[in-house]
């Protein structure tokens, strides 16, 4: 396979994922927004904060008003991390690739941009947020489908899911590391509702509101979201889960091509890290843990870029 | 446009009864509900977008990609017509590559006073890079889309040869598949040659011209695109896939031990066959345009020293310049002893001064094209031309006059299309495709229709407006 097609897998997969990852915050946003009234603007403000788009949306709002946040983070073309751009930059990377790719992939992809495009046509209210937001989840998860009922479990399947676990991995990081303070045990009083409300916003961030508790029975702690979203190898948008799947696509790789690499090093130095239990990480500083994650998850993505030759 | 003229329609006879080659279809069309069909056709437009068959504008930067229209009424073409056709082409193509081979060999053609000298000399399409070099198979043109249009029952003309990188035929492909999908009960009723082994063809038919340097036990295929935002990206992407071969840039290529490597996950790999959809002055930075960022500098080097096979050959466009076309029928006879089957559109070639003098006299009756150009650019339709238009391409005219060629205006047969109110007829021509290898020529039955949405427009170019219908050759 050409280095720039195992590139540009990677590279689709990773704006699909963000593309879902800020569609995510943004749900999550608006769910608590409507349901803790009084403090919305705040909410929405840790949204922006979350997607690490505070400065930049700064440069543009004063404020953050519901459209605004709503529509800087789905649609706006000076974003580049926008709902659109990232559903542009892998419908590019997709037709880059279109030949690795089996034709219901790349048809869905196809469908699934020209259904987001249609809905960000127009500036998104309050009132059609969630019909937009259920397009790019239901658009997102037949691509999804598409690549597990039809591709080849080759190297084109292993780039495509390293770029899905790798930016994964990133998205949960930077969703903790934002609200880290909430869960240091001495900024928690139990029955804090503030706490609760960013407790609940973390959770429903990615997605795992109803699996903690179906997990938890009902006891919401900081140490045990942070062991579930960190080390909870049964949570598929786990650091731990990413980085095993990331290694597991790697030895892949190794099998196939015959020849260990260098990210398969990184890969399972980060790996260990999650062998921990979450007092450790905590004793070490939860901020610390979630700072070099971020930091080796960068690096492992270059050494991939490198072991890999995407560019050359 | 004359209001007399009458136009030879392809599907009805001037009685309004249905030729034979389209009686069968006649009758099912007889019995189906146009709104149906019109449904139909909303439903091929979807269809088209939801695969992506698009192609981009150049100089439109915000609608960049669109659809080429599709017709839902099939252009039907019968065995026999086809038999014809068929063997004229191959004539036809035989001669090019004859020619080629010849014009950059020991060139007797123009000792022997067939085709002027400076007509070769001047021309820009002559690469002297390719003297002495001998292809791989000796084949120039691998692939070959001849454009016919056809005047009357049994009249059909060569309008161009297309011997350079010709595109469309993936629209020949999807065209199918999309009427196979929309129309399955019609093809159980008329024998429609298959149109679908088109890629494999041409995967073997490159990898029989596999180069010197080969030794593998399958040659290593690949196609070279300029990038996405080419406007035939859709159709470089979908041969490479239908191929089973690389869809390569340049900035994937490098130079290795005497061969062309294409930069994979393990490291750099040879490539034996390039089919290059790239012009040749953007080919080879070293030897060509040195400002070219598309090709791989120094690839003609590997290309004369046997390194790889680039097809088509570079320098094949001294073949389908239009400069050159007017003398088709000469270059026919000289290497094939045979009179050309298919006729050629009389030309005027402007560099002659009676024949410029008689093409400013006659200018409104005319079409006068560039002899480098394409894609309808730059060319004078006299009859839809306005006084100022003609005014003005006057000047261009004397001004260059080596720069143009002209031809009478052609009454381009018409096919209906479906429109809000029913079957309309409209101009079309067709572009079959050709494939050629050491040994065979092989002549897709089909081809792509290109068809003048407009109500008597003659011009079927895709970037002007043109639509395209899928083409049923009958078997017998």
């Amino acid at each position: 396979m050409l280095g720039k097609t195992a590139g540009g897998l990677f590279w689709m997969f990773r704006y699909l994922e963000r593309a879902e990852n800020i569609a995510r915050l943004v749900e999550a946003g608006w769910r608590i927004a409507l349901t803790r009234a009084g403090d919305a603007e705040n909410e929405w403000e840790s949204v922006v904060t979350t997607a690490g788009m505070r400065t930049a949306y700064c440069t543009k709002y004063d404020d953050f008003d519901a459209p605004h946040v709503i529509n800087y983070l789905l649609r706006d073309p000076d974003n580049g991390s926008s709902v659109m751009s990232a559903m542009n930059a892998a419908r590019s990377n997709a037709r880059l690739v279109r030949t690795a790719l089996s034709s219901e992939v790349w048809e869905a992809v196809n469908e699934c941009w020209m259904a987001v495009k249609a809905a960000l046509a127009r500036p998104v209210t309050e009132r059609n947020l969630p019909e937009v937001l259920s397009i790019i989840r239901t658009r997102s998860a037949v691509v999804r489908g598409a690549l597990h009922g039809t591709m080849l479990r080759n190297e084109i399947y292993n780039f495509c899911r390293m770029g899905t676990f790798l930016e994964r991995s990133d998205n949960t990081a930077r969703i903790l590391d934002v609200k880290y303070y909430v869960l240091l045990p001495s900024a928690s009083f139990v029955g804090s509702s503030m706490d609760n409300a960013q407790w609940e916003n973390i959770l429903r961030s990615v997605s795992a509101e109803r699996s903690f508790s179906w997990l938890h029975g009902g006891e919401t702690t900081p140490q045990g979201i942070a062991q579930f979203l960190i080390l909870d190898r049964r949570v598929p948008r786990s650091m731990a889960f990413c980085c095993s799947k990331t290694r597991e696509q790697l030895s892949h790789l190794e099998g196939e091509y015959g020849a260990r690499q260098a990210s398969q090093d990184l890969a399972d130095r980060m790996c260990r890290r999650f062998d921990q239990p979450i007092s450790a990480i905590f004793d070490e500083g939860l901020h610390e843990f979630l700072d070099a994650s971020i930091r080796d998850t960068a690096a492992l993505a270059s050494q991939i870029e490198q072991d890999f030759r995407f560019y050359g | 446009m004359d209001k007399q003229r009458r136009f030879f329609d392809e599907m009805f006879d001037s009685a309004g009864q249905a030729r034979q080659p389209y009686s069968r279809y006649h009758d099912w069309f007889q019995t189906e509900d146009i709104r149906h069909l019109r449904r139909k056709s909303e439903e091929a437009e979807a269809f088209f977008r939801r695969i992506g068959i698009t192609f981009n504008v150049y100089g439109q930067q915000e609608a960049d990609e669109r659809l080429i229209p599709f017709d839902v009424v099939p252009r039907i073409i019968s065995a026999r017509e086809w038999t014809r056709l068929e063997e004229g082409i191959a004539q036809r193509v035989r001669a090019i590559n004859a020619f080629l081979h010849d014009i950059y060999h020991r060139q007797e053609i123009l000792r022997a006073g067939r085709v002027p000298v400076e007509l070769i000399a001047r021309n820009e399409a002559f690469l002297p890079q390719m003297i002495g070099v001998n292809p791989p198979g000796g084949v120039y043109t691998h692939i070959v889309g001849t454009d016919l249009v056809r005047t009357g029952e049994n009249e059909f003309y060569v309008l161009e040869d297309n011997a350079r990188t010709p595109s469309g035929v993936s629209y020949m492909l999807e065209n199918r598949e999309t009427m196979l999908q929309m129309f399955p009960e019609l093809f159980t009723r008329l024998k429609v040659r298959p149109v679908s082994s088109y890629p494999q063809n041409l995967r073997r038919s490159l990898s029989d011209c596999a180069p010197p340097a080969f030794n593998g036990d399958k040659p290593e295929v690949a196609v070279l695109t300029p990038g996405i935002h080419n406007s035939a990206y859709f159709e470089h992407a979908f041969l490479a896939d239908q191929m089973g071969a690389e869809l390569v840039e340049s900035h994937d290529l490098r130079i290795e031990g005497g061969r062309v490597c294409m930069r994979t996950t393990r490291g750099y790999k040879a490539i034996d066959v390039l089919y290059r959809r790239i012009d040749d002055d953007y080919l080879d930075p070293l030897n060509f345009n040195p400002n070219s960022l598309l090709g791989v500098p120094g690839i003609m080097d590997v290309y004369r020293a046997g390194g790889i096979t680039l097809a088509n050959a570079p320098g094949t466009g001294i073949a389908d310049d239009k400069a050159l076309y007017s003398y088709m029928p000469d270059i026919v006879e000289f290497y094939t002893g045979e009179k050309a089957i298919l006729q050629n559109v009389p030309t005027w070639r402007c560099a002659e001064p009676d024949s410029l003098k008689y093409v400013i006299d006659n200018l409104a009756d005319l079409v006068v094209k560039e002899v480098h150009g394409s894609g309808g650019y730059g060319m004078l339709v006299g009859p839809a031309a306005s006084k100022r238009e003609l005014a003005r391409f006057e000047k261009k005219l004397r001004a260059r006059p080596a720069n143009y060629i002209a031809q009478p205006t052609l009454a381009l047969s018409t096919v209906p299309i479906m429109t809000k109110r029913g079957l309309a007829p409209r101009h079309v021509d067709l572009r079959p495709f050709v494939l050629v290898s050491p040994n065979k020529v092989q002549i897709t039955p089909g081809g792509l229709t290109r068809v003048a949405l407009k109500e008597g427009s003659l011009v079927v170019n895709s970037s002007q407006g043109g639509g395209t219908k899928d083409t049923w050759v009958l078997g017998d």
